[in-house]
């Protein structure tokens, strides 16, 4: 038994860990053919079909790049920080299901899509992202570099800020559902997807979700235009390319659980395709959002970056949620 | 049940794994011409005067003081919200006598100017 749960879940590690890099090679891809399409201009074409190579070409010449690391700094938190934000981008994926019990069998216990599925589903995707800012923080500090630091406490206030809300939004869902499994969360929504009932929280999410992962229109840390490159300033190469990947990586994540929490994950309506095919295209629905707001929107001024998340989000989601509550309440028979 | 969270150990080692060759195997691939002028922490062409960890604005520290004490409050609201279906009218008032204090204290922190940035 033991033995067939490490095999299964080596097995399962790989695959997941494979796939989320290759969709973040080709998140990148997506997201400068969309928004060169949405500048009127035709975006990476030259490296193999309708450029679709062009992520192995980075990857490539990523891998090659010389280092530069900073006179003055520290080098274990140098070296620990992009690793630590890379690993709690991917470790975060680890309760995502992707789709519902599958019929394939191993030793007598059907395969699930998914990792891990445990009763503290998201409460481990909030704690895993919280790490994340302890990657971005020590970044800017230990590269001795001011932008760095600059870059690193905006973002690091930026996240916190944000967590709060993106926690308390999820806080109707886990009453309508009665669970953190994001297993039971997705069965509950067989009829009703929740983001139709609940679409303030949805909202509440989305604005928390992108201003978490740091993107525009809320991507201060890396405000090229006062800040160089923010908190990876300093970096160079595959060292870079960590901060790069984790800064996708979570973005798919984020709208992973968008999709699982709110769009009814592996549900699809009329069962025209499988189901991870339904996860899929969800998926890439919030990816496009990102992108669409990345090329329509002007990046915010930080004051009221932050007015949002305590004044605006932050009461909204404590009163959606006391709402929520008493509705669930009142009509429970 | 505590083997629930053996697959995440293998999944953390994996990653971890992953982590460590991305870090150390470019060393080995690209070459390294190091100089004292490409050492320098990178500051807009001029030479870099002082180091970089200077003081910064205290509302960051407040900030993250703040969060500290609204995220332990979300921690206590999680709980509840599974078992709301248990706890019925008694959950509501427990929960918005809670959320009224908390919402007070954002109130206290909003007049005290925590909130401000660059006043």
């Amino acid at each position: 038994m033991t033995a067939a749960v490490v095999v299964e879940t080596l097995v399962k590690a790989a695959i997941v860990i494979l796939g989320l890099l290759t969709g973040f090679a080709y998140l990148t891809l997506f997201e400068r053919k969309v928004q060169a399409r949405l500048q009127q201009r035709y975006g990476p074409n030259r490296v193999g079909p309708f450029g679709l190579l062009q992520p192995a070409a980075d990857g490539l010449k990523l891998m090659f790049k010389s280092q530069a690391p900073p006179a003055g700094r520290d080098h274990l938190l140098y070296l620990l920080a992009p690793m630590l934000s890379m690993s709690a981008a991917l470790a975060a994926f680890a309760i995502v299901p992707i789709s519902g019990p599958g019929r394939i069998t191993l030793f007598g216990h059907a395969i699930g899509w998914y990792v891990m599925n445990v009763n503290i589903g998201v409460l481990w995707y909030f704690a895993v992202t919280s790490m994340g800012v302890y990657g971005i923080f020590l970044a800017g500090w230990a590269s001795n570099n001011k932008y760095s630091l600059l870059g690193a406490l905006r973002s690091s206030a930026q996240m916190i800020s944000y967590e709060m809300a993106l926690g308390l939004s999820l806080v109707p869902v886990f009453i309508l559902a009665g669970s953190f499994s994001l297993v039971d969360i997705v069965n509950a929504q067989r009829t009703w997807w929740f983001f139709i009932p609940l679409f303030p929280a949805f909202i509440l999410y989305l604005i928390a979700g992108i201003a978490e992962t740091n993107r525009a229109p809320f991507d201060l840390p890396e405000a090229e235009t006062e800040l160089v490159a923010g908190y990876h300033t300093e970096y160079s190469g595959m060292r870079f390319a960590l901060f790069y990947m984790a800064e996708y990586i979570n973005m798919i994540t984020v709208s992973s659980i968008a999709a699982v929490i709110f769009l009814g994950g592996w549900w699809g309506p009329f069962g025209i395709l499988p189901g991870p095919w339904w996860f899929l295209l969800k998926v890439v629905l919030f990816l496009y959002l990102y992108v669409w707001l990345r090329a329509t929107l002007p990046r915010v001024r930080y004051d009221r970056l932050m007015a949002l998340g305590w004044k605006s989000l932050l009461p909204l989601s404590l009163i959606m949620m006391m709402a929520t509550a008493v509705v669930v309440v009142a009509a429970q028979r | 049940m505590l083997s629930d969270y053996f697959p995440l150990l293998i999944f953390l080692g994996a990653v971890v794994l992953f982590g460590l060759l991305a870090l150390f195997l470019p060393a080995f691939l690209a070459g390294s011409r190091q100089s004292a002028a490409k050492d320098l922490p990178y500051e807009c062409g001029i030479v870099p005067r002082s180091t970089a960890r200077r003081r910064f604005s205290v509302s960051f520290y407040l900030t993250a003081m703040l969060f500290i004490i609204f995220d332990v409050e979300a921690i206590f609201i999680y709980p509840w919200a599974v078992i709301l279906h248990g706890l019925r009218w008694f959950g509501i008032a427990e929960m918005g006598i809670f959320v009224a204090i908390l919402l007070v204290a954002l109130a206290y922190i909003w007049k005290k100017g925590a909130l401000e940035w660059g006043s």
